[in-house]
């Protein structure tokens, strides 16, 4: 893959910004972006939240992804979550990490940039509304491979969770996008 | 400042009050229509692999392909005391009694859940 890379790249090294169509300053902070989100969750790691219902968490890197589909657009949110989920997965996780990840991040995504294009709530409302479906998403993946619908009584606990969580996260996401330059 | 640049509009806080009293009215319900169980029953991986009465106190240690989780039970009440499981989620539930409650344990695929 390395190989191909170089070749591709001397093949348009007069255009460099064509080949890919993407600038060098997006990859870099898409790059940027998913260091910073995996460096939260792992903080996020050390400090475990747990009052009745375990499991509850900030969701810190959550923060990044917001900061990042208001400040870079959507793609790049994606591959930033994505590679976040998969190296995180992958050096300190196992299979079904990534399986209840990915679930809740898509879910937390697709519903965030509905919600974002309504243009009826802050980075607030849009981190609330994330954080619930980000809950639902991974309590389905549960549903699912424990094979057993009583489980679902835990959304009602996850959408508090979700509303007092993403709240919290989404003023700090809106302090960040107002504040920085990119 | 404009409207688009606050931290929190309304809309915001109303949807935050909305979803909050929803929750706090659903966990009044649940919490108020609780009765006390009968039965303890175990599953992994979707199936049920031990039943107990909750009479009885008993502790027992299930054993998985992915590790082991000791359940007690005493006065009624159902605890997961001990686990292998990396996160430890099931050992830090509290203690349930009520029919429809559970422990999960999701690295072993284990469902601790109280029926009539």
């Amino acid at each position: 893959m390395n190989t191909d890379m170089k070749t591709e790249d001397t093949k348009n090294s007069i255009s460099p910004k064509k080949y890919s169509g993407k600038s060098n300053k997006e990859i870099a902070l898409t790059g940027v972006f998913i260091a910073l989100a995996m460096i939260l969750s792992y903080l996020e790691s050390l400090v475990p939240i747990s009052f009745a219902v375990p499991g509850i968490k900030l969701g810190l890197a959550n923060l990044v992804t917001i900061v990042a589909l208001y400040k870079l657009g959507l793609k790049d949110t994606i591959i930033i979550s994505v590679g976040r989920i998969l190296l995180s997965g992958v050096l300190f996780g196992n299979m079904m990490v990534i399986i209840y990840s990915l679930a809740g991040a898509f879910l937390s995504i697709l519903v965030m940039v509905l919600v974002k294009r309504t243009k009826i709530f802050s980075a607030t409302g849009v981190s609330i509304c994330g954080a619930i479906a980000h809950n639902f998403g991974q309590i389905i993946v549960a549903v699912i491979t424990l094979e057993n619908m009583n489980i679902m009584y835990y959304m009602i606990v996850l959408a508090i969770a979700g509303a007092i969580t993403g709240a919290v996260i989404g003023i700090l996401a809106g302090m960040i996008i107002r504040n920085i330059r990119m | 400042m404009a409207d688009k640049d606050k931290l929190v509009k309304i809309s915001d806080i109303i949807l935050f009050v909305v979803i909050l009293a929803i929750g706090i009215i659903g966990l009044i319900y649940i919490i108020s229509n609780k009765e006390k169980g009968a039965q303890l029953r175990i599953s992994v991986d979707g199936e049920v692999v031990e039943e107990f009465y909750l009479s009885e106190d008993i502790e027992h240690k299930i054993t998985t392909k992915q590790g082991i989780n000791l359940v007690v039970v005493k006065n009624g009440v159902v605890d997961v005391v001990d686990a292998d499981c990396p996160d430890k989620i099931c050992v830090h539930h509290v203690p349930i009694d009520s029919v429809g409650e559970t422990i999960i344990c999701l690295p072993h695929k284990l469902v601790v859940e109280i029926v009539e």
